[in-house]
């Protein structure tokens, strides 16, 4: 797997761009990818308000609720919910994609014609991924924020004021540049997993299923782990 | 042009080739016959290194393909045309749009120009007003041709049919094997057909190869092969049940 990463790099760097390729994998991870980002992060914001209000009261700090909400989200459910989200939506598909193409021999046939199957497959996809991965996070962040505020400010009684004028008290640039960072590094790490599951899948429409479920599962247990170190090393 | 020496696969302790070995002049077409499943479409994929072997080489005009380097191998893969046995269309692309994608990615010419030799194309292999279709959309005769039509647009100096007639009904067959032979005439193309297309096959071809067991059990003229003595030629040749072969 490493190899394969490797490769991919070291060909995004030795061949000509195919933007016209980058451009629709951009749309499909990422603008096609919002309403899902929109509804889980609104309701992320929302419950986090929730259960943050209810545990902040009790010590009697249920003003630092705008920046609980914002640093959760910002520092890690952002970048993890959102590279969640964009595994199950689009890195499935980018499995099955190249998976149908590798059984069909529409990889050979791309190899046939003497062209670099990575340039057309797994190199938009990367870009794509760390392009639209840190974009989908920061909506996910922000989405979550006002979600936190419908419940907080609206249902709980929080002032508008509060909520936001805290946030802007405790939140930091490190924060906001530590999540951009993990977004990143969860763009690559799906892109990689799910083409290389993909593009090593096994024989005929089981090994294409297989190959989605390991890209699915592997991606978000090493995107939960993966955190836990950039966490570690970040902040 | 074409040297195939002492090739050796195994997939998972299974042994497909055992020392396949044979040659092929510049121009001639070959038909690669043998029984289903022992190798035959292994063997073809082996011309452009789409399968590496495990032992032996083959050369083209001399060239050992094993000793390219990635540029001189994807050079090189730029002279070969292969006709999958499924076709291998893009899905996501129209019919104009796949067999303009080598054009589009590997040559200088215009839109105007491409649009033209992809038009002229599909017209040599009978698809016309079907360049806006989706593979999906097509018959699987049709997809033959249209995998002939990309393969061919290039103009390639070696071309690879993989079964190229498989699951089509005899007039289709017939019709394909007709468009191999006239598009053969045409470019004057080095070429190797997969087929069970027998005895038709053999109107359109110089050379035949029965694979047997893992090697090149007889290689000849097709007037060689129908006149061969060898039981297991005659029986596979006659599709006789009675003989040395035995399906398991």
């Amino acid at each position: 797997m490493g190899l394969f990463l490797a490769r991919t790099f070291v060909y995004a760097f030795s061949s000509p761009l195919k933007f016209s390729i980058v451009l629709k994998q951009i749309r499909f991870i990422g603008s096609e990818s919002m309403l899902v980002i929109f509804l889980t992060g609104a309701f992320a914001g929302m419950v986090l308000s929730l259960q943050g209000f209810y545990s902040l009261n009790r010590f009697g700090s249920a003003a630092l609720l705008g920046p609980m909400v914002a640093l959760s989200l910002i520092r890690e459910l952002g970048p993890v919910f959102a590279a969640l989200m964009v595994t199950a939506r689009a890195g499935s598909a980018m499995t099955a994609e190249i998976g149908i193409m590798r059984i069909t021999e529409q990889v050979d046939a791309i190899e046939l014609m003497g062209l670099n199957p990575f340039r057309y497959l797994i190199i938009p996809k990367l870009l794509a991924g760390i392009v639209a991965l840190p974009l989908l996070t920061a909506i996910f962040d922000v989405v979550g924020i006002f979600g936190g505020y419908l419940v907080g400010g609206k249902l709980l009684g929080i002032g508008k004021g509060t909520y936001f004028g805290e946030m802007l008290n405790y939140v930091d640039m490190q924060d906001i540049l530590g999540g951009i960072y993990k977004s990143l590094s969860f763009g690559v790490l799906i892109t990689w997993v799910c083409c290389y599951k993909g593009y090593y899948t096994g024989f005929g429409a089981e090994g294409v299923s297989k190959a989605t479920t390991q890209a699915v599962v592997l991606s978000s247990v090493l995107i939960l782990i993966w955190d836990y170190f950039m966490t570690s090393l970040l902040f | 042009m074409i040297k195939v020496e002492d090739l050796h696969k195994s997939f998972n302790g299974l042994e497909v080739l055992r020392g396949v070995s044979f040659e092929i002049a510049k121009g001639e077409v070959l038909a690669l016959i043998g029984m289903s499943g022992y190798g035959k479409s292994v063997l073809l994929k082996h011309m452009p290194r789409l399968i590496k072997p495990d032992r032996g080489r083959v050369l083209i005009d001399n060239q050992d393909m094993g000793s390219l380097k990635r540029e001189e191998l994807e050079w090189m893969r730029s002279r070969f045309g292969f006709v999958f046995q499924s076709g291998a269309l893009f899905d996501s692309l129209t019919v104009f749009e796949n067999v303009a994608f080598p054009l589009q990615e590997k040559s200088s010419s215009s839109d105007l120009e491409i649009r033209e030799r992809v038009l002229s194309i599909l017209d040599q292999v009978g698809l016309n007003g079907v360049e806006n279709k989706y593979p999906a959309q097509i018959s699987g005769g049709m997809i033959k041709r249209v995998a002939l039509a990309r393969a061919l647009v290039t103009s390639p100096e070696i071309m690879l049919f993989d079964e190229p007639t498989t699951g089509l009904d005899p007039i289709i067959s017939h019709t394909i094997l007709n468009l191999i032979d006239s598009c053969h005439k045409r470019y004057g193309f080095t070429g190797i057909v997969v087929t069970h297309e027998i005895p038709k096959v053999f109107e359109i071809v110089q050379k035949v190869a029965m694979l047997y067991e893992g090697r090149i059990l007889t290689i000849g003229t097709p007037e060689e092969i129908l006149l061969s003595n060898n039981p297991i030629v005659r029986q596979f040749i006659t599709g006789s049940i009675e003989g040395p072969i035995k399906y398991h």
